[in-house]
């Protein structure tokens, strides 16, 4: 063979390993770890049997949203699986997963042969992080099916009450619940990147899987701390609340779009971060473990200034303030939530139906008093609903005492009178049944403007 | 007759911020040749290695692999495989599906697995996950990966690390095989018995520069003096007649003091000159039972290379 030929069957023979064949590779290895192996399995079983133990149990996970309809409808069930994985679960598997794509082969050592084998750092990156993201997927998949299967078996095909107290028929509530799924997605993959991050920044070291594994739910526990609405919205875990807004007619679609935009970016920043770190390392240095100090500049600095970007251009573009609960919002809130239920009340007990417009409804709300002024979140609000009847002149009136916790959603209270929201049953033609107005979750949107004081 | 170059290096130079990893080195390896890479720690052998993988680029000089010249890291032509600072394997697969996954990732076939597990001797553990091998069993199965992509030029970063005896000599099998077959098999090693048994040609590296490159033959005949133990029927005799015999000295040596060993003597001499000293001992009625060199001729010209010493040269002569 000339040289001339010699060169070009080289070059031709040099090319890297394709993406695809990479991603194969590296799926290969992460399925094969038995915690990865363990974590989906659990995905895929042990939500179906939390929602069918629980909703035959007369206690249920009230302080969950949609935990107190698990005995109502299956369809709860999916939702409470979201709720309790937006808490903590999703961001601590996504970011372990994601968070030991990389250290793994720190750890074991094989960098370099697998460099000698792919031939392209850049092709690595992307592979580990489709495999990552391939993992997640099935996470969230198994999680879905599994409260879907479970909740469906075990209590049925019903419908839905929503988050303003409106019935969603199953198939409506099917979509609207993928909906919510595919919402918490994208956050999701915000605390995959982080962990990619983290995975490529901290290198062996076993700060390399901790940082993100208490990152996550560190960032999502941060969403039950008071703090300014344009700072709540700015951080990654605000979508793992915003989906919520879903469940409300019309949809509160506002903080849900800012949020997955949030998101969107943190995964987007997260991920040029690792993706620059990763391309500058020298796999040549066998005493590489992570890049040490450098990860202030390198890492926190240029995600704290997305943040302030972020809370700036919130503060900017929306009219967010303060905690962004106030009194209108309550007020207007649990009135619409009010007189959906009520109809859902009047039909069990199989009164004559009344229309939401013919009840006109309407909530007046304090909160702590004459001494507090009526915003923000806290356990002190007090309200008293009144409607009014098609065809009778007296007003009726409930009272309730709500706690609204900081990222806008509320539980409702009922406080008397007792026929109407006072007991946590009503007695119906088939029997007892719980009591729709005797306790219900409800939503502020944190985004619209507050009313002026 | 013209011999057909596998790896061609000239000037390589390759420098870690201020340490000088490689200055100025010049590699030939032809191809068939099993060529031994030698050096103390932090010579360069593994820089060296890892610029024959592609892992990284030389910052000087010209590199050439199989015809290609390499300018730039992971652009080394197909046909070189093996692996530096351990075999690269995935505990949580078994030998054989660290084989395919490999295999499939470069777009090999699959069919030479079993008989590549068959020629490193893990035919019975292939089904095994390999978080329960020991270190002699990775690193077979390191060459085993290596073995599937049929290299041209095979590059072993101490291959023997924690070999049995058997599992060496099964290394030391494949790899004459493969050099019988055409493939140039660049190795570092700690352990001088497996240079000197499978390579024909040895570089030695000291920081970073090559202090001797050529065939195992001509380095042990370019060591002038070894220390030699030297076992007789009368070792005062023999220390006499050695003592008188020209260019032998007889060493004292602490070691064999203690071990109260007084049948054995050591000598430090070059080779004619033990050729004058055996008749001149069988001449004194001094009958010889052991004579061997203390230190391997391949070691000693190693450590004499890279530390300017031999094994004793700290003892004092007698």
């Amino acid at each position: 063979m000339s040289t001339a030929a010699a060169i070009t069957h080289a070059r031709a023979g040099a090319q890297p390993a394709p993406v695809g064949r990479t991603y194969r590779f590296e799926l290969i290895k992460l399925l094969a770890q038995w915690p990865i192996r363990i974590g989906l399995l659990a995905c895929f079983i042990a939500p179906a049997l939390y929602v069918a133990i629980i909703s035959q149990q007369s206690s249920l996970p009230t302080d969950t949203v949609f935990g107190r309809w698990l005995s109502q409808t299956g369809w709860a069930g999916p939702l409470v699986v979201l709720a309790f994985g937006c808490s903590w679960l999703l961001p601590l598997l996504t970011s372990v997963v994601a968070g030991d794509v990389f250290a793994s082969e720190d750890r074991l050592g094989t960098w370099r042969h697998l460099l000698v084998a792919v031939r392209s750092p850049r092709r690595i990156f992307a592979a580990k992080a489709l495999a990552s993201l391939t993992v997640i997927l099935l996470i969230a998949t198994g999680l879905v099916v599994s409260g879907v299967v479970g909740g469906l078996v075990a209590v049925g095909n019903r419908p839905l009450v929503g988050l303003d107290g409106q019935l969603l028929e199953p198939g409506q509530a099917a979509g609207v619940i993928l909906l919510a799924w595919v919402a918490a997605l994208v956050p999701t993959l915000a605390f995959a990147a982080l962990g990619l991050l983290g995975s490529v920044a901290l290198g062996r070291s076993p700060m390399g899987l901790l940082v993100p594994a208490v990152l996550g739910p560190l960032l999502v526990t941060a969403q039950l701390l008071p703090m300014p609405v344009e700072v709540r919205v700015a951080l990654p875990s605000y979508a793992f609340i915003a989906w919520r807004g879903l469940f409300n007619d019309p949809a509160q679609t506002g903080p849900l779009l800012v949020g997955l935009v949030v998101s969107l970016a943190w995964t987007v920043v997260a991920i040029a971060l690792a993706y620059r770190l990763f391309m500058r390392r020298d796999f040549t240095d066998l005493a590489y473990d992570g890049i040490g100090r450098r990860l202030l500049g390198r890492a926190v600095l240029p995600l704290t200034a997305l943040l302030a970007v972020t809370v700036a251009v919130i503060a900017a573009t929306t009219s967010a303030s303060g905690s962004g609960v106030d009194k209108a919002k309550v007020e207007g809130s649990l009135a619409t939530s009010f007189a959906h239920l009520y109809r859902m009340q009047t039909e069990q007990l199989h009164r004559p139906d009344v229309t939401e417009a013919q009840l006109e409804s309407s909530a007046a709300c304090d909160k702590g008093g004459r001494r507090v002024d009526d915003v923000g979140p806290g356990n002190d609000w007090r309200c008293v609903v009144k409607w009014r009847l098609p065809g009778s002149t007296a007003e009726g009136s409930a009272i309730y005492q709500l706690d609204v916790t900081p990222d806008g959603r509320y539980v409702s209270d009922g406080d008397g009178p007792l026929q109407v929201n006072g007991f946590f049953q009503i007695n119906t033609p088939h029997g007892d049944v719980p009591n729709p107005l005797w306790q219900f979750d409800g939503n502020v949107d944190l985004l619209t403007p507050l009313a002026d004081r | 007759m013209h011999e057909t170059v596998t790896v061609r290096a000239r000037g390589v130079s390759k420098s870690f911020g201020d340490v000088v990893a490689l200055d100025g080195v010049d590699l030939d390896i032809a191809e068939g040749q099993v060529h031994g890479l030698v050096g103390p720690n932090g010579a360069g052998k593994t820089t060296l290695l890892g610029l024959l993988l592609g892992l990284a680029k030389a910052d000087d000089g010209d590199l050439e692999i199989l015809g290609s010249p390499v300018r730039r890291t992971l652009t080394v032509p197909d046909g070189v495989a093996g692996f530096v600072d351990g075999p690269g394997l995935y505990p949580s697969l078994t030998a054989r599906q660290n084989l395919d996954a490999q295999a499939h990732l470069r777009g090999d076939s699959t069919d030479g697995i079993a008989d590549t597990l068959e020629q490193v001797g893990l035919t019975e553990v292939a089904d095994d996950r390999i978080r329960g091998f020991s270190l002699g069993m990775r690193q077979r199965l390191g060459l085993a990966a290596a073995l599937l992509t049929r290299p041209r030029l095979l590059v072993l970063d101490e291959p023997a690390n924690g070999l049995d005896p058997s599992g060496t000599r099964q290394v030391h099998r494949v790899l004459t095989r493969l050099a019988a077959h055409g493939t140039s098999v660049v190795l570092s090693s700690h352990r001088m018995d497996d240079l000197a048994a499978l390579c024909s040609v040895v570089t030695i590296l000291a920081t970073g520069r090559v202090v001797f490159s050529g065939p195992l033959s001509k380095l042990v005949a370019e060591t002038d003096e070894l220390d030699y133990r030297l076992r007789t029927s009368d070792p005062e005799a023999a220390r006499r007649v050695a003592a008188e015999t020209p260019e032998v000295q007889v060493l004292r040596d602490d070691d064999l003091l203690q071990r109260h060993d007084a049948a054995t003597l050591l000598v430090r001499a070059a080779v004619p000159a033990l050729d004058d000293l055996v008749p001149r001992l069988v001449g004194a009625g001094v009958s010889v039972r052991e004579l061997a060199p203390v230190v391997a001729p391949l070691e000693a010209a190693f450590m004499a290379l890279t530390t300017g010493a031999n094994g004793s040269n700290e003892d004092g002569e007698l």
